[in-house]
């Protein structure tokens, strides 16, 4: 099975936020959560960069590690997952992650969290695949239909880049090489450095 | 060239702004002549030659080259993963309202996961098993606290009705909050393997809510509790002496004169008094996590709440000792509120003969009992 990962290369990123837009239409997220934002780094300076961030699949994913209730479990393509009804909103897999990937509705008392929510890589949840009750809690299963994450397919500058982790490292290192520059690969040492196969 | 070239954006970019310029120069020469037609129309030839002039200056390459260089000078992410220091973060902006989405990359999130994976359990096991361990032993060794001179018959009240259900409320509070706080903890260790994974999690979820909002009377219990006892509880010399002698804990029949509450028990009351204030800020951005919007504010909260948490459960079960098996007559105290006139004589003389002065209490028919024998 292919280690599946995102990639994506702040050079030809243009910040026009439709993989944000395509995330959220795609999957009906919830109103006030964005699995996938654009951070635009030294914005107005010479040599900002535009990063299109969302859950990065971690190898040894902190928010497993830290969840009390062990909600989350890894896919045989390497994608992290968790279950809606065994959440209990803490909050700890938003305090771990390092990508500000987990996020809550605000149910309740308190403006206290409600169920987390974060990207699922397309990949549904522990439902049966593409059910209604695997779409009402996590959206679309495109990874079962055998397409890519709609976020990465539909990037118009190619920026964004989805499938095995090995591929599009490699197609990013072309990349770099042919145009002489690149500004890195945004997270990976964070998500992915404590294990050399990733 | 390609397109999506920064450097045609930025070229792009200026052209905007200067064409702006112009417009806004045109604009204002216009409103100086209004009176001559024929200078107003030369000054807007005038203005627009030196926009279209400033146009060809800014798009021709050797112009260009003055400004930076946008491959070269581009943020690489190493670089700025190097020069972040402890606890910091890559953020930039965005264009969403959630202002915590700012936030790029959080690599404290790493030392997060380590104190709650490891150095916790550390600290909550050797708090929380030391103490039971060391109250064995106390027990082993001393035994229970017996009455010296055994029981008189006659009764002094010790605490009223309200002073007992302040400390109740705080008290069943806290055993609740403390159980389902110890859950998070170590229930995915101790409790997840013994009952399955959904029954788990739904216990979890009533612990949650159970902590939630019993949150809310033991504050009220605190504050209440701090009024109510803080004028007995200030520290004076008295102390120092029922301190150096080990407030006669350690060793059969002596007993140091206390007034109301003793140094061990003055001890106990700023625990709870400075310990569940800490619980109470640490776990208000918790219960609002909206209100500091910040996850490395919250993060530090949330270790500050586990670890007080911690010690404060280690010497509460001390004080939970003490009032029950630990000392004989010590649980009358809470429970009818009223004890024993030898017991109090023991433990708080000076606050029975302040009592007896006041008409309070019995006076019994020798202050200092002697045996019966």
């Amino acid at each position: 099975m292919a280690r599946v990962k995102f990639l994506c290369d702040a050079d030809r990123c243009i910040e026009c936020n439709a993989c944000v837009t395509a995330c959220k239409n795609e999957h009906e997220v919830p109103w006030g959560i964005n699995r996938r934002r654009v951070v635009t780094i030294n914005d107005g300076k010479p040599g900002e960069r535009s990063v299109s961030m969302a859950c990065m699949h971690c190898t040894d994913a902190p928010c497993a590690a830290v969840c009390p209730v062990s909600c989350f479990y890894t896919t045989a393509d390497g994608v992290v997952l968790h279950s809606k009804d065994l959440c209990i909103g803490c909050g700890y897999c938003f305090y771990a992650c390092p990508f500000g990937a987990p996020q809550y509705p605000k149910v309740g008392n308190f403006g206290s969290r409600g169920k987390m929510d974060k990207c699922t890589y397309c990949a549904g949840g522990p439902e049966a695949d593409s059910t209604p009750a695997e779409y009402a809690k996590y959206g679309a299963n495109r990874l079962a239909e055998g397409k890519l994450p709609i976020c990465a397919e539909m990037c118009s500058t190619k920026s964004l880049l989805a499938g095995d982790g090995a591929i599009i490292a490699e197609i990013y290192k072309e990349r770099v090489t042919k145009r002489g520059y690149g500004s890195g690969m945004w997270g990976w040492k964070t998500a992915y450095s404590d294990s050399p196969t990733g | 060239m390609q397109l999506s070239s920064p450097l045609v954006r930025r070229r792009s970019r200026n052209l905007e702004t200067q064409g702006r310029s112009a417009m806004a120069r045109s604009h204002s020469t216009r409103k100086a002549c209004i009176p001559k037609a024929a200078a107003h129309k030369a000054s807007i030839l005038k203005a627009l030659c030196v926009a279209f002039a400033l146009l060809f200056v800014v798009a021709h390459p050797a112009a260009a080259q003055l400004s930076f260089k946008p491959t070269a000078e581009a943020v690489q992410e190493d670089k700025l993963l190097n020069a972040l220091k402890e606890g910091d973060k890559i953020t930039g902006r965005i264009t969403i309202p959630d202002a915590m989405a700012a936030s790029l990359i959080q690599p404290a999130g790493r030392d997060w996961r380590d104190f709650h994976r490891s150095k916790l359990p550390v600290i909550g096991g050797v708090a929380i098993i030391g103490m039971l361990v060391l109250l064995a032993i106390f027990l082993m060794v001393r035994g229970r606290i017996r009455v010296d001179h055994g029981f008189s018959g006659t009764k002094i009240l010790r605490f009223a009705s309200f002073e007992r259900f302040t400390h109740w409320l705080t008290a069943s509070c806290f055993i609740v909050l403390a159980l389902s706080g110890l859950n998070i903890s170590f229930g995915r260790i101790l409790i997840l393997p013994l009952c399955g994974a959904q029954a788990f999690a739904t216990m979890s979820t009533y612990a949650k809510f159970a902590h939630d909002y019993l949150a809310f009377p033991f504050m009220l219990g605190l504050v209440v509790m701090f009024l109510i006892w803080i004028k007995d509880n200030i520290p004076g010399k008295i102390d120092l002496q029922w301190l150096k002698q080990g407030g006669g804990i350690l060793s059969k029949g002596q007993h140091r004169p206390a007034r109301r509450f003793n140094a061990g028990q003055k001890g106990i009351f700023w625990i709870v008094i400075i310990g569940g204030s800490l619980m109470s800020v640490s776990g208000w951005f918790l219960l609002f996590p909206y209100i500091p919007a910040n996850v490395t504010t919250m993060q530090f909260w949330t270790v500050i709440h586990a670890v007080i948490a911690m010690l404060f459960i280690a010497a509460m079960m001390a004080h939970i000792y003490i009032g029950t098996v630990g000392m004989e007559g010590a649980f009358d105290a809470m429970g009818t509120g009223e004890v024993d006139l030898n017991w109090a004589k023991e433990h708080h003389s000076l606050w029975v003969e302040e009592e007896q002065a006041k008409g309070h209490a019995p006076s019994g028919s020798t202050p200092r009992a002697m045996p019966a024998e």
